[in-house]
């Protein structure tokens, strides 16, 4: 069978070098596009530009705060909506399977994962906006939220399912009742999968500027008021990007550094976190 | 599904054998207070769920009411969009979302499927954390800042590739378009295609190194060369969660709005090649939501993000009907 | 004295083509030697696991390693097939000659070794994904075989040749992990022996299966040992001296001691060999 063997081998050594290829241009992109971003924007960040409010159309100068600390808020208070039902929902399909319910709601949730932002960002603008008569930043976190509890409900059950049995039965053995269990042991077990899932939900809620179109909608002054419009960073850099100021192009660079630099410190932070917690 | 087969695969798949997988007796599920508390609240978490999907289903079709009252089914079949005449309808920017973004899957499921095997079996262990992370670190990146790329790196470059094509195989009728653009199709799809390999890829890592070593063992064991082992064992032993994986890219590209906005090109038009500018039902919503002056106007655009919505739905619905026919109805995710 | 060492990413991890010199398979005699192993040092990064070992194995016969857990009869086990070296920053010096050839020499593929040196492992391993059948020869289809029928004969006979043929022949169809535990062991061993191996090895194949199984698999290994050379470890040494014709034991990585299963257990030469046949230490 030698010609066969050799064909074997020649498969094999075919595909080694396709994947290569594969990830070579994954990489590739990876490279191209921090990189263009970093060179692009990091030249225009001065503290002006982090501090000070946006000046009227084609002027130069101003900056992006008010964006800076919407898009921050508008996260926060989505997160506090978001997270206990993702994590809270997860619980309950992994741990009480007896409970028939815990199938549709898994399946219900990859569904969801398929919702477009855009939809979500309707639906924030029918629930919210509409009966408000106005944008508010809530819309924007309500919409935030909608994206957010699907992405965390599945990581967390998947982090979940990874916990092997015998742990939770080793617990058990010892009359820990099973609430106890779950969050004495369960929980912690998984914490790493379950923290890296809420991040990567809030990261990439974080970035999406399509619901924020019609929810929070944006605002060229400083406001804190959940129940009024809101600058967000994403939005802001659609706007500049696609208007017709040079400047505002720059603008644009600067803020998707910006947003770059906190998905990539956030990321950082996190794995630093994690992977101390699983030290102990 | 509590048969002995069920069990045997169950404690396979955990890595108990088989012999000793006891059900949890009944005197272990404890009837105390914390545990009552306990069930109620994930119960309702859970439960919330499924009320805030039957919520924004109800939303959209309230806000979508008075465009269905007006146009009816006939809304997805026309092509005709005019605020001007009021008269609204959807088949262009359907179409246009599709071919976008299955253009987009049929690129990028082999470059991440790829990359995903080469990360989990071709590299030394000391090695995957360090390729591992910028896919995922890509993963996250907002999908705003691909739009930015995408239009002022991009573009130029697709444009010199998309004039050169049409210089030369013009006659074929998918190059046979407005090359100068730039924006368009094409633009649109490599854009997504770009953003969701990294997820497919890190997704689809994650699941092969799940992969019992075992399992890859034991075919090594038998005379297998490294890559007979991860198509024989590895591959259709994650074959589930890989489909899944694709899924969700697929579900993203479909539903990207941002950067599709940015380069897809938006013109309501029917396709007729790569190069045309045309519409996604997503672009077309962020482009008009905010000038739309008149109720029906809305309602009609409404309605475009209800049909958006139903083609996901319907595209995550047979994703997981497939996955129940490939694993013979046992399917671990929903064990 | 072969000193060539072979670090992961000469076998495993190289993906180029090596040039192979397909070993002819000898006819094997009674009583001769299938298997030498010569001065045999198995290192994981520093730690020192098995320490200069010599020992044969002979053809259709039963060679058991015994010893106390982490004496390196496992790692010294897995070395005979080459799959030690799947291990990040194992290391292998010394010659392990099939037939007087060294399966660690330049220019020998282990994917080609692995097919002649076979190996059942402790836990079964069946294909999850792949039917009884499928399972049988996942190994065998690999040199390209496509007839149906021939595939058909070659699980008949396996799965008979494992004892296993009648437990499963209404359903070959059904997943191979829909099996017992013991059954799925025999599946396993059926599918080694769908490719034709010269030696099979054994890693503590019974650890895993209740008291029937297990008597079932001794009672196939005398019938195996016909076909083809096997070596088994066991940390069980009432199964050693049950179905082997040959005992090592190892202890902290060396071979104290090697001879005939009936005299090693009746009157061992080597003082830690009795003390731990008498139980003084497990």
């Amino acid at each position: 069978m030698n010609r066969h063997y050799r064909y074997r081998k020649f498969v094999e050594w075919a595909n080694w070098v396709g994947m290569l290829c594969c990830i070579s241009i994954t990489v590739f992109f990876l490279v191209a596009i921090l990189g263009y971003v970093i060179i692009n924007g990091a030249s225009s960040i001065n503290w002006d530009f982090l501090t000070a409010l946006p000046v009227p159309a084609g002027e130069s100068g101003g900056g992006i705060a008010n964006a800076l600390v919407g898009s921050l808020l508008i996260v926060i208070v989505a997160s506090v909506m978001a997270l206990p039902i993702g994590i809270g929902a997860a619980v309950f399909i992994n741990e009480f399977p007896s409970h028939g319910a815990g199938r549709s709601i898994r399946f219900l949730a990859e569904v969801l994962t398929g919702v477009p932002s855009i939809v979500v960002g309707l639906f924030a603008y029918s629930m919210v906006v509409k009966p408000w008569g106005g944008f508010s930043a809530f819309a924007g976190s309500v919409s935030y939220a909608f994206i957010m509890v699907p992405i965390i409900l599945i990581s967390a059950h998947e982090a979940l399912r990874l916990v092997p049995d015998s742990l939770r039965e080793a617990s058990l053995a010892l009359g820990v009742p099973k609430w106890r269990t779950i969050v004495g042991v369960v929980l912690p077990v998984s914490s790493r999968a379950l923290i890296t899932g809420v991040v990567l939900a809030t990261s990439r809620a974080l970035g999406e500027a399509a619901p924020m179109m019609f929810t929070a909608f944006g605002n060229s002054f400083w406001n804190l008021n959940m129940a009024k419009p809101m600058a967000t960073v994403p939005l802001l850099i659609y706007t500049y990007a696609t208007g017709p100021y040079e400047d505002w192009h720059r603008k644009a660079w600067a803020a998707s550094f910006v947003l770059l630099m906190v998905v990539l410190v956030t990321s950082v932070l996190t794995r630093a976190f994690l992977r101390g917690k699983s030290n102990e | 599904m509590q048969g002995e087969p069920q069990a045997t695969v169950e404690s396979l798949n955990r890595g108990l054998p088989s012999a000793e997988v006891r059900p949890v007796s009944a005197r272990r599920q404890v009837i105390n207070l914390g545990d009552r508390i306990f069930y109620f609240i994930t119960r309702s978490l859970g439960l919330s769920v499924i009320a805030l999907a039957l919520l924004l289903v109800w939303n959209l079709f309230n806000g979508a009411w008075e465009s269905i009252r007006q146009f009816g089914l006939g809304f997805l079949i026309g092509t005709t969009w005019d605020p001007v005449t009021r008269v609204f309808s959807t088949l262009p920017t359907i179409i246009g979302t599709l071919v976008k973004g299955f253009i987009a899957l049929t690129l990028a499921i082999p470059i991440s499927i790829g990359s995903a095997i080469f990360i989990s079996f071709y590299i030394p262990k000391w090695l995957r954390p360090i390729l591992s992370y910028p896919i995922e670190l890509l993963a996250g990146i907002p999908s705003i800042i691909f739009g930015m790329w995408a239009l002022f790196a991009m573009v130029p470059v697709i444009r010199v590739i998309q004039i050169w094509l049409k210089a030369n195989f013009g006659w074929f009728f998918l190059f046979d378009g407005p090359a100068v653009y730039g924006v368009g199709v094409l633009s649109g799809s490599v854009i997504l295609a770009i953003m969701i390999t990294p997820i497919i890829t890190a997704i689809s890592k994650e699941i092969l190194l799940t992969v019992p070593r075992e399992q890859i063992e034991g075919m090594l064991a038998l005379g297998a060369t490294k890559w007979e082992a991860i198509w024989q064992v590895a591959l259709p032993y994650s074959r589930i969660g890989l489909f899944g994986a694709v899924i969700l890219g697929l579900g993203r590209a479909i539903g990207e709005t941002m950067a599709v906005t940015m380069v897809g090109g938006n013109s309501f038009a029917m396709i007729h090649s790569l190069f045309d500018p045309v519409h996604s039902m997503a672009s077309q919503i962020a482009s008009e939501f905010t000038e739309a002056t008149y109720s029906l106007y809305t309602s009609s655009l409404i309605y475009v993000g209800l049909v958006l919505f139903a083609i996901t739905i319907f595209i995550s619905l047979l994703a997981q009907l497939l996955i129940w026919r490939l694993s013979k109805g046992k399917l671990a995710i929903l064990d | 004295m072969n000193s060539e060492t072979y670090t992961m990413e000469d076998s495993f991890n190289s993906a180029q083509p090596v040039a192979v010199e397909k070993v002819a398979a000898a006819s094997p005699a009674a009583d001769t030697v299938r298997m030498r192993v010569e001065a045999l040092s198995v290192y994981y990064g520093k730690f020192h696991a098995v320490k200069q070992v010599n020992l044969s194995i002979r053809t259709n016969k039963a060679t058991a390693l015994i010893g106390p857990s982490g004496c390196g009869k496992s790692t010294f086990l897995r070395c005979l097939n080459r799959m030690h070296e799947l291990t990040p920053g194992a290391r292998v010096d010394g010659k392990v000659l099939l037939d007087d050839q060294d399966l660690y020499g330049p220019g020998i593929d282990p994917v080609d070794v692995r097919r002649r040196v076979g190996m059942v492992f402790q836990k079964p391993n069946p294909f999850p994904n792949m039917s009884v059948h499928d399972n049988v020869i996942a190994g065998f289809k690999l040199n390209g075989t496509r007839d149906r029928k021939v595939l058909d004969e070659v699980v008949e006979k396996n799965l008979r040749g494992a004892a296993l043929w009648d437990e499963v022949k209404d359903d070959l169809q059904k997943s191979g992990a829909s099996l017992s535990g013991g059954q799925q062991q025999r599946l396993c061993i059926a599918r080694a022996l769908a490719v034709n191996p010269e030696v099979l090895l054994m890693d503590e194949p019974c650890s895993a299966l209740d008291p029937i199984a297990t008597a079932k698999i001794e009672e196939l290994i005398h019938e195996l040992k016909e076909r083809v050379t096997i070596a088994i470890v066991t940390h069980n040494m009432q199964q050693a001296a049950r179905v082997s014709d040959y005992t090592g034991f190892f202890y902290l990585g060396e071979l104290v001691e090697f001879g005939e299963t009936g005299k090693l257990f009746t009157s061992p030469e080597k003082r830690q060999t009795e003390d731990y046949i008498t139980g003084r230490f497990g």
